[in-house]
């Protein structure tokens, strides 16, 4: 077995391209392979196909069946499988196919990946990646569009996070490979296809790290995954009414990075979280309640959750309605009181 | 997935038996080597399986004679309040200590928490077998020492980590088989299914060993399957199956050691069922008088595993007075050291709790560490401080 290194190696940097989120996935799994043997991937259709999202194309005609290949249709015994798998020494990355998909394996993620190295007192690590396609604005029928994030940032011992950008998610998912802890990594589905200009390997904040997209002096707007656009396209809308926003990509939903979130609400002492999750025990709630406990004398007003609505995700008809958007984040803002 | 090239060739192990054929039914009356009255089994009833060597049977009554053993001494302990609870394997001890010899080092075990007497056998010390049901800590021995999974309480979720496992060797040309036990009960469970299916279609390297006690803490076994034995399930999945005297240690043996090496030289999975039955409670705090009577109990004892092998070794001379006095003297020790072990407190350190939950450290965690720190700090200064005073306040 080949000793991993956090170095993103493989190969030669070239000029930038325009690469897909799913593309710069489908690059980390790639060169964490070629890396490391001990990396293997599996899950439902990501041999021949591609994956439904194409994240692993081509990665089976590269690296032969014993490196990725078709799992049985069970996401409980690819977990499972997984775990089993990662006692042994290797570190699989395995995917759920969608978000709503993944709960079948809930018991294993809960009861086992979560819990495995603090039962052993840390004889027995698990290094696995359990990938999640989640989010909606896909259009999806139903059980293709839930947000799940909170039901795995509510388990101790999981760490969870989530890319914006294609620059990212080719990082974090090399990051993620490489970390010893079991690894929730969840893709925003409606940024598959989102563009960027990238030379490969990429190197971005450590994933466990919040990062500031866009700075500013008036509020602090939090999202991540699919609601860091929203929280730039609110942004820039506000810059024009003379409201100067900064987006904070919290990037990592377990650990929950204060110090960066801190920092810059302390800079603005007004603060909102955006996630297209249900509002109620929703991830927003521990973001808020986080926030105002380790700023309150810093805040000027209640921390803000732009949320869907308490209710199932919709029908893809209905889904625009649900969706938190920049002009519902803006009126959320003006629900404050402003002093000037 | 298609089978790799490297596999194709090995030929499979024949079991020269029979029903060697993943297309044929087990059989409904359990396969038996020595009958109730310890009599050597032969022809169609004896499955086509040989009966063990004198010296392996000597081993085997030894290691059943030491769990049995032990198992009774940590039931009193248990009752003693020693410990949270002990879930029993007495009676169990053929498919428990059948199952486990015959596995090799190198090979891997994944055990429920009824299966410690397999653990025990396995040569882990009872102080870090029992440290989770002293309430010490989760699991208290090495895994990798040991090449024995934490004992697992969800039910059948084990079974998916051995064929994960067992793939894992395979697909590094490593000639390991894993080794897991589940009970009755657990066969009802979705991941029992994903498991023997996994096991199958990738053709890892996997012996299943369904102990059928005959209940799950009090439901019974015909509440949880209708097929006429729990071993018919294999056919459906495309592996063998085989209904097993689960009280006749020589047939355990014989079976599961047929099936590892089939599983060593790339034979795939089996499903092995052993019938017995659990003499005791399911833990210290169940009631099985509400559920199953007396003389059905006394039934099953007439049954017992090691009386039944004891037999056949007094009948065949091979079991002397200086060897029954030997093993029960090794038995006696582990019994005593059982003992030592459970009744001296182990000392645990409270802010360990946060020690081991992730390998890259939280500040969240290192937070709360020093809240719980502080805590304790002054819990220990009110006591050194109160404890001068305490009489003279009166």
């Amino acid at each position: 077995m080949t000793a991993t290194t956090t170095e993103h190696e493989t190969p030669a940097a070239s000029a930038p391209t325009q690469l897909t989120m799913a593309g710069a996935l489908n690059a980390a799994l790639r060169d964490a392979m070629a890396a490391d043997d001990r990396v293997v991937v599996y899950g439902e259709d990501v041999g021949p196909l591609g994956g439904v999202f194409r994240v692993t194309d081509g990665l089976q005609a590269r690296f032969g069946e014993d490196r990725i290949w078709d799992s049985p249709l069970a996401e409980s015994g690819i977990v499972g499988t997984a775990i089993g798998m990662a006692m042994y020494g290797m570190r699989p990355v395995v995917e759920m196919q969608f978000d709503a998909f993944s709960y079948p394996a809930f018991e294993q993620m809960v009861s086992h990946v979560a819990k495995m190295r603090n039962r052993t007192k840390g004889r027995m690590t698990l290094p696995m990646v359990v990938r999640i396609p989640c989010a909606g604005a896909i259009g999806g029928v139903e059980h293709h569009s839930d947000s799940s994030e909170a039901y795995w940032t509510a388990t101790p011992g999981l760490t969870v996070v989530m890319p914006s950008n294609p620059a990212d998610a080719y990082s974090m998912l090399r990051e993620a490979i490489d970390s010893d802890d079991p690894v929730v990594f969840m893709e925003p589905k409606s940024r598959y296809w989102s563009k960027a200009p990238l030379t490969l390997p990429v190197t971005t904040a450590p994933m466990d790290r919040a990062v500031v997209e866009r700075e500013g002096t008036d509020v602090t707007l939090l999202g991540y995954g699919p609601t860091v656009r929203t929280a730039l396209e609110a942004a820039d809308a506000a810059e024009a009414e003379g409201l100067s926003i900064e987006v904070v990509d919290l990037r990592s939903l377990s650990p929950f990075d204060d110090e960066t979130v801190g920092a810059s609400v302390r800079k603005t002492s007004r603060a909102a979280v955006i996630h297209e999750a249900a509002q109620f025990g929703g991830y927003g709630a521990e973001v808020a309640a986080r926030v105002t406990e380790r700023n309150f004398h810093h805040l000027a007003a209640p921390v803000l959750r732009v949320t869907g609505f308490d209710i199932p995700y919709p029908s893809p008809k209905l889904e625009e309605h649900y969706l938190p958007t920049a002009d519902r984040v803006l009126a959320a803002l003006d629900t404050w009181e402003w002093d000037d | 997935m298609r089978t790799p090239a490297r596999w194709r060739n090995i030929g499979r192990m024949s079991l020269d038996v029979e029903h060697d054929s993943v297309r044929t039914l087990p059989s409904e009356k359990p396969i038996r080597l020595l009958d109730n009255a310890g009599h050597a089994v032969r022809g169609a009833a004896a499955g086509g399986f040989e009966l063990p060597e004198l010296d392996t049977l000597l081993e085997l009554y030894r290691r059943m004679v030491v769990a049995r053993r032990f198992d009774v001494q940590v039931t009193a302990l248990t009752k003693q309040g020693r410990l949270a609870t002990y879930p029993s394997a007495y009676g169990q001890e053929a498919c428990e200590i059948g199952a486990i010899s015959a596995i090799e080092a190198q090979d891997w075990f994944f055990p429920t928490y009824r299966d410690s007497i397999a653990l025990l056998t396995r040569g882990i010390d009872p102080g870090d077998i029992l440290q989770s049901f002293r309430g010490d800590w989760h699991n208290g021995y090495d895994q990798h020492a040991h090449r024995c999974a934490s004992q697992t309480t969800p039910l059948a979720t084990q079974a998916l980590h051995a064929v994960g496992l067992a793939h894992a060797a395979r697909l590094r040309q490593d000639p390991i088989v894993a080794m897991t036990y589940l009970g009755d009960g657990a066969t009802s469970e979705g991941d029992a299914h994903e498991a023997f299916n996994f096991a199958a279609v990738w053709q890892t390297p996997t012996v299943f060993l369904v102990q059928n006690n005959q209940f799950a803490i009090s439901v019974p076994v015909s509440r949880q399957t209708h097929a006429v034995t729990l071993a018919d399930k294999a056919i459906g999945y495309g592996m063998p199956g085989f209904h097993v005297d689960g009280n006749d240690v020589a047939a355990m043996y014989a079976v599961t050691r047929a099936a590892v090496g089939r599983a060593r030289s790339g034979g795939g999975p089996t499903l092995i069922e052993g019938l017995t039955y659990r003499i005791e409670s399911h833990t210290n705090s169940d009631d099985p008088t509400r559920y199953r009577s007396a003389r059905d109990v006394e039934h099953w004892k007439r049954r017992d595993p090691i009386e039944r092998l004891e037999k056949y070794l007094v009948s065949e001379g091979a079991l002397t007075e200086s060897l029954r006095a030997e093993m029960t003297d090794a038995a006696e020790a582990v019994a005593a050291h059982t003992r030592d072990v459970m009744t001296t407190e182990a000392e645990l350190d409270p802010l360990e709790l946060f020690d081991h939950v992730y390998a890259r450290p939280r500040a969240t965690l290192l937070e709360q560490r020093a809240r719980l720190e502080a805590e304790l700090a002054e819990a220990a200064t009110h006591a050194g401080a109160a404890a001068p005073h305490a009489g003279a306040a009166r």
